[in-house]
């Protein structure tokens, strides 16, 4: 971890811990390049998950664990991955971890687990993970890579958070299944539950971002 | 679920159920890839393709290694390895034999191993318990589904080119917005055919 050629943190001034860029990295990853609102990666759990708050907090959790584990198993064997099955080596760590997570639920919140269905699953093929593990695991040392993972995951479970905290309100007029909205004067907008509604969330969501973010070209990039 | 015929599942693939619109899967690559209709097409094609042979395939697998050896919980890493394979299986055929269809595909190829509507098939063939024909008949469906909504989504694109749109809401967030309004659409198909 002593690393000490890289600059020093630009918050504690020291090569502890991060090798000299902790905050911003998880500046970086939670904000700044958000996964999902700006770079507009990982969309279609973001989608398919959000129709409830409490479904959108278990997959967050879920991606910054699968994130976290990957990001730190990659970071450990960079140096002893060769360069031509790098891709095929993420692949299979990022399946194990997500594996690992499935069989929790499975054991421990079954409901949980039916009713996201094969999204779990489909984690492996979120690009995200698979994003951070390619671009920054493969070239930072381990505790480093921990907190891009931690960053990034959040950056996720946030956004996932307020997209499904907006669509289980209007959809249904609850939160965590309990009213909020009365239903004397409010009648539950049922398609922002539906698919349409996702996309109309998420296409907000991103506008949001950009419109805070101020005006920036847009990226397209996968 | 068992006696549906695989007709009605490949009918339901397409419109009811679009994999796409209803359960939001290869939404990575569709915003990113539907900027142009050729494109779209292209890769419309290469992920019917790819989607129907690793439906089989993981079929296979699933009902016979899997099942009986006890190895269910190692299905995703099965599914995903058997996708990347394959798909880098076809790069080199076509490479080798059809150069004109490389080029045409080629690039494709890549990008549709972390394409979720692939994996996301086979997961639903097997959550669902689809028997081989019905499963041929959902990957079909489904592969088509995908290219036809990311081919509407790529006509509709290039005729906002010429829209006014509020600056923040350029680029994804209408693409999104619009992707919404053509899922409403394809809700007009629903109670045609239903499956699940």
């Amino acid at each position: 971890m002593a690393d000490n050629q890289r600059p020093a943190c630009v918050s504690c001034n020291t090569h502890r811990l991060c090798g000299g860029r902790g905050l911003l990295t998880l500046k970086q990853g939670a904000w700044a390049s958000n996964p999902l609102a700006i770079q507009v990666l990982g969309i279609c759990s973001a989608l398919a998950v959000t129709n409830r708050l409490e479904n959108s907090l278990v997959m967050g959790g879920a991606l910054i664990f699968v994130c976290v584990g990957s990001n730190l198993l990659v970071s450990l064997l960079r140096k002893r991955t060769p360069h031509r099955i790098r891709m095929i080596t993420e692949v299979a760590i990022i399946a194990t971890f997500v594996i690992v997570f499935d069989q929790f639920l499975k054991a421990f919140y079954w409901d949980m687990s039916k009713q996201l269905g094969p999204y779990v699953g489909l984690i492996i093929t979120n690009c995200i993970v698979m994003g951070r593990a390619e671009a920054f695991a493969l070239q930072n040392p381990p505790i480093l890579s921990i907190v891009d993972g931690v960053a990034n995951g959040l950056g996720y479970a946030v956004v996932l958070a307020i997209i499904g905290f907006f669509r289980e309100l209007f959809g249904t007029g609850e939160i965590f299944g309990r009213q909020v909205l009365s239903g004397q004067w409010y009648t539950p907008n049922q398609i922002m539950i539906l698919a349409p509604g996702a996309f109309f969330a998420l296409g907000i969501v991103i506008g949001v971002f950009n419109a805070i973010k101020g005006p920036e070209p847009e990226e397209k990039k996968p | 679920m068992s006696q549906t015929s695989a007709l009605v599942i490949f009918i339901a693939a397409i419109f009811t159920n679009n994999i796409l619109l209803t359960n939001f899967l290869g939404m990575c690559s569709f915003i990113a890839c539907s900027g142009q209709i050729r494109t779209s097409l292209g890769l419309g094609t290469a992920v019917i393709f790819v989607m129907i042979m690793t439906t089989i395939l993981n079929y296979i697998i699933y009902h016979f290694v899997l099942v009986p050896f006890a190895l269910v919980h190692l299905q995703f890493i099965v599914f995903i390895a058997v996708i990347a394979a394959f798909v880098q299986l076809v790069e080199m055929f076509v490479e080798r034999f059809s150069p004109r269809l490389y080029f045409a595909l080629g690039i494709f190829l890549p990008l549709i191993t972390v394409n979720c509507a692939i994996l996301g098939a086979s997961l639903f063939m097997i959550i669902r318990k689809y028997s081989f024909l019905q499963s041929v008949g959902f990957g079909v469906g489904a592969g088509i589904g995908w290219a036809v909504a990311i081919v509407l989504l790529a006509g509709l694109r290039q005729k906002m080119r010429y829209s006014n749109i509020p600056e923040p809401f350029q680029g994804v967030p209408i693409a999104m917005v619009v992707t919404g309004v053509l899922a409403m659409a394809f809700m007009g198909f629903a109670g045609m055919v239903s499956i699940q």
